[in-house]
């Protein structure tokens, strides 16, 4: 029976899901890289997901384009974005703490709007698979890499312009310069709180899309709580990627792959428990973050909330 | 007594104990403007949540029954709070409580009632306090964010459940029926606890939980234990030069806080459930938070605490049933809920700091300590 797990035909087929599902984690876990890089843990990434899920839902079950639908989740994940700003940045919480009311009041909203205004489990028809010319039709490869829907294309070229953005521009220096040393970007004029600010409500948006990549582009449904826990995953993964895109890119990858081994095993009813082969991405979280921990410096100002000394 | 009865009396106090009262009143007028968009009507959704918890006898043992689990969740995140640690984790420990609790009132069903009642309570307590104490070592000791590890020993919890709930503790009469509900067999009956009511689920648990409280505030505030605890959490490094030895705290109050769950987990299969089922830490994990967070991490503070939010859920199941309207609404509210409470900490904070500025008064302890101060304790030692 394990033997049907070696053939090319699913190799090809794991592969495939497993380059596909690393879409949500990907703009969840990037859009965090910016928060945390700027010196703000946002654990609330989960339901704003889930709000981003769910109004890319409604406007697309209710007739509106595709786009549209990314853009309302771009819109909501922006302004629970802001929420976690003037909670965390203007009101200086404890972002712990605040990351979870967050969460919370995320997965309670989209449950009830859910319930008022759809009521039932539906489909829509979501991003279709792109045919690229040429890359589409190459055996194998083209079956891994390049057929897919768009989002998940953006979702590597964000990893690529996320890089560009925080190593090679101003903005990301302004970033990093609040991440590691506000007192010091303040004192050369950078607004501190300005900054996180700008990088809460891009990793909402981000968030939000993630949330559209599940439910307008991956799966085409919305349900209840459909995240599912994604969007802490998508928060560790940037610990994990040492706050590094590629680094990210490598976490989404182990995480999506090992995901798409335990669908297929359930689908070829292989007699492994997936339960646990589910948990060991989980595991080696942990264990890579104890491994990497005295290795990589994170922001020293992450989860420090800024205040002018007098 | 003039100078004490005045403490009593103060403006702070009033407004300390006020602030999360108003946070509940907050959320719960957004809450209403969110009903009012939706086209349902605020009154009739608050009215059918307030009747459906306290309004009979059977709602308000109900209440009390959701307030235990939650009173024990809560107890625990007082002690991590307060000893400067965050625990996200109290779902997986409460889920490590329950099975552990489960396996061994199953392993055992011919021992006495009077034994094995309390040897299901410690074991689910102990496996609590193990789930809990993994994230209080690694960051001890090694510097690794607890908020992390307490969410993925969730996960690793829940996957854990999920497997041995299919496999080996399937119940052996769903797969004679055929049916294969992921739940365990029941448990012997002695390993019940017993029930406070008649006909209803109210359980001796909630008794415990209560005893427990008053256990807890007497650790935080009469021992030198809780002194140490609470002093690691407002100032590592003034602890350290006290001479306490933080890591050890670190992991006391994260096994501690592991261990109340445990115990919530273990009473919820004793008191309610009678066996291992999906879906029994309920959210308790998350909710006992925001109620240990509502009774401003205090031990006795949890107390109404847990009941109002026991009420909360109670109420909500009740109001979805009544007047159709979602009781994921008071999953919202709590976030809310918490998200005012923490954002109102910062004007304590600051008046304690104006207080310490002109040298007078009595400074009143913000709810939230200093938890990036133990981070850099830990990873500059």
């Amino acid at each position: 029976m394990i033997r049907d797990l070696f053939t090319l035909s699913v190799l090809v087929g794991i592969a495939h899901s497993g380059v596909r599902l690393a879409t949500p984690y990907l703009f969840a876990a990037l859009g965090e890289t910016f928060a945390q890089r700027s010196g703000v843990l946002n654990l609330g990434v989960d339901g704003i997901m889930l709000m981003g899920a769910f109004s890319a839902f409604y406007v697309v079950f209710n007739g509106g384009n595709l786009w549209l639908g990314v853009l309302a989740a771009i819109i909501v994940g922006g302004m629970m974005g802001l929420l976690m700003a003037v909670v965390s940045v203007t009101m200086q919480a404890e972002q712990g703490i605040s990351g979870i009311g967050l969460y919370l009041f995320g997965l309670g909203l989209s449950s009830l709007l859910f319930k008022t205004m759809i009521g039932s489990v539906e489909g829509v028809s979501g991003f279709s698979r792109l045919h690229i010319p040429v890359l589409s039709d190459l055996p194998i490869l083209g079956e891994v890499f390049f057929n897919h829907n768009i989002l998940v294309y953006l979702a590597y070229v964000l990893v690529l312009v996320s890089w560009f953005v925080i190593n090679k521009t101003t903005l990301g220096l302004k970033i990093r310069a609040v991440g590691q040393n506000p007192e010091a970007a303040d004192s050369l004029g950078v607004s501190v709180n300005g900054i996180r600010y700008f990088t809460l409500i891009l990793g909402g948006s981000l968030a939000g899309v993630a949330g559209a990549s599940l439910s307008i582009g991956l799966l085409n449904v919305f349900q209840e709580n459909m995240t599912n826990g994604l969007g802490f995953i998508a928060v560790a993964l940037v610990y994990f990627g040492s706050w590094r895109p590629v680094g990210v890119l490598g976490g989404a990858l182990l995480f999506s792959l090992v995901n798409a081994l335990q669908l297929w095993v359930q689908v070829l009813s292989i007699p492994i428990p997936s339960d646990v082969a589910v948990m060991l991405p989980y595991l080696l979280t942990i264990i890579v973050l104890t491994i990497t921990v005295r290795q990589v410096r994170q922001p020293a100002a992450l989860t420090k909330p800024y205040e002018r000394g007098e | 007594m003039g100078a004490n009865f005045r403490r009593l009396l103060s403006v702070d106090r009033l407004v300390d104990t006020s602030l999360p009262v108003v946070a509940v009143i907050a959320a719960m007028l957004i809450g209403a403007l969110v009903l009012l968009s939706l086209g349902v009507n605020p009154l009739e959704a608050y009215q059918a949540l307030v009747r459906g918890a306290l309004g009979n006898v059977n709602g308000l043992t109900q209440t009390l029954t959701k307030a235990t689990p939650l009173l024990l969740v809560g107890l625990g995140i007082c002690i991590a709070f307060r000893g400067g640690v965050i625990n996200i984790g109290g779902e997986g420990q409460l889920i490590a409580g329950a099975v552990s609790a489960t396996a061994v009132a199953l392993a055992m069903p011919g021992v006495p009632g009077w034994v094995l009642v309390p040897l299901a309570m410690l074991t689910g307590t102990i496996a609590g306090a193990i789930w809990g104490g993994i994230p209080g070592v690694l960051k001890a000791y090694m510097g690794v964010n607890e908020i992390l590890t307490t969410v993925m020993m969730n996960q690793i919890a829940f996957q854990g459940m999920n497997f041995l709930l299919r496999g080996p503790m399937l119940d052996p009469a769903q797969i004679a029926a055929g049916t294969n509900i992921p739940q365990s067999a029941a448990l012997p009956a002695q390993a019940w606890l017993p029930r406070l009511v008649p006909r209803s689920l109210l359980h001796a648990g909630a008794i415990l939980a209560l005893v427990l409280a008053i256990v807890t505030y007497f650790l935080l505030w009469r021992t030198t234990i809780g002194y140490r605890i609470r002093a690691v959490g407002l100032n590592p490094h003034a602890s350290r030069y006290a001479g306490i030895h933080v890591p050890r705290y670190v992991i006391l109050s994260l096994a501690l806080s592991g261990a109340f769950a445990g115990l919530a987990g273990a009473v919820e299969v004793t008191g309610i459930h009678h066996r291992m089922i999906e879906g029994l830490s309920g959210g308790y994990g998350f909710t006992g938070i925001v109620a240990a967070l509502f009774g401003k991490l205090h031990p006795l503070g949890a107390i109404p605490a847990s009941v109002l939010f026991g009420a909360l859920l109670v109420g909500a199941d009740k109001m979805q049933r009544t007047v159709q309207v979602p009781s994921a609404l008071v999953i919202a509210l709590q976030g809310l809920v918490v998200l005012f409470v923490v954002a109102s900490d910062l004007y304590v904070r600051r008046r304690t700091r104006r207080r310490v500025d002109s040298g007078g008064g009595e400074a009143t302890e913000p709810i939230t300590p200093s938890v990036k101060a133990i981070v850099e304790e830990v990873a500059g030692d």
